[in-house]
């Protein structure tokens, strides 16, 4: 049988990450990935962003299953809480948010700009190798940056629990997937009323 | 007639629709975006679904079923 070209995904997921490591300014096409489950949801009222499209949760499926690198283990239950759920997509939109506030000092002047990449919202890694268009306003760098750490943090993230746990554990707890859930569950009470 | 069945809790599905995606009987769909619901008349209880869902919520269950 042959496998729709939507089971590919996760190649685009892949080749986003790399481009990342070449010119940085690659990361903003990861707003496609923000935008479109988004819309889905709130247009359709349906994941099928997580359940066909997502190149991120074949790309964990495909390293745990086929590469064996996931202990296929339970995640712990506090794990798989609302809780830890939503207190992680509280705390990943704080960050965002926090990133944004940070593009717009650049674009006033405040602060220059950073050509590191922020790994786990701790650690500065260098990445100027990959500023190679420098004539493009710094602010357009700088949200570059600043959205490429946040993809390879929650990456990093994902590809932890996928490891120690189940190969999609990261889906459990994924920002992305708990806004669209969310965003269904409004719609779909907005739709009974 | 007593039928293995998987049960899903849809307290803490979070819809990601792994388990849809492995089931060999298509029995398994995502209902609004909200959680995963089983079509019993499809499920036969072989237990890929409970195996491969992250947040290990799906257990295979022996449950009565209509005549
Ligand atoms: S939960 Fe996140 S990683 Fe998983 S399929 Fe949905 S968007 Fe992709
Ligand atoms: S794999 Fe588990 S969490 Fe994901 S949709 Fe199925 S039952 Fe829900
Ligand atoms: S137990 Fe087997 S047949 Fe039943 S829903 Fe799960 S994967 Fe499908």
């Amino acid at each position: 049988m042959k496998k729709p070209w939507y089971e590919y995904m996760w190649t685009v997921s892949a080749l986003y990450l790399i481009l990342g490591f070449f010119n940085i300014l690659f990361a903003w096409l990861g707003l496609l990935c923000f935008f479109i489950p988004l819309i889905i949801s709130a247009a359709k009222g349906t994941k099928a962003y997580c359940n066909k499209y997502c190149g991120r949760g074949q790309l964990f499926s495909l390293l745990g299953k086929k590469f064996r690198l996931s202990r296929n283990k339970p995640m712990p239950r506090w794990m798989t809480t609302k809780w830890f759920r939503y207190g992680f997509l509280t705390f990943f939109m704080i960050m965002f948010i926090q990133m944004i506030i940070v593009t717009v000092l650049v674009f006033k002047g405040a602060r220059g700009l950073s050509e590191t990449v922020k790994l786990l919202w701790v650690f500065r890694v260098p990445w100027s190798w990959a500023y190679r268009i420098t004539w493009v306003p710094a602010w357009v760098s700088q949200f570059a940056f600043g959205f490429y750490s946040v993809m390879l943090t929650s990456t990093i993230l994902g590809l932890i629990t996928m490891i120690l746990f189940k190969p999609r554990s990261w889906c459990v707890y994924c920002p992305m997937g708990s806004m669209t859930q969310l965003l269904c569950q409004v719609r779909l009470r907005k739709y009974e009323q | 007639m007593a039928k293995k069945l998987a049960q899903i809790d849809k307290a803490v599905c979070v819809a990601c629709g792994s388990c849809v995606k492995v089931c060999p009987r298509k029995a398994i769909s995502i209902w609004q975006g909200l959680y995963a619901i089983v079509d019993e008349n499809r499920c036969i209880g072989c237990g890929i679904c409970a195996k491969e869902c992250p947040a290990s919520i799906i257990s295979i269950e022996r449950l009565e079923v209509g005549a």
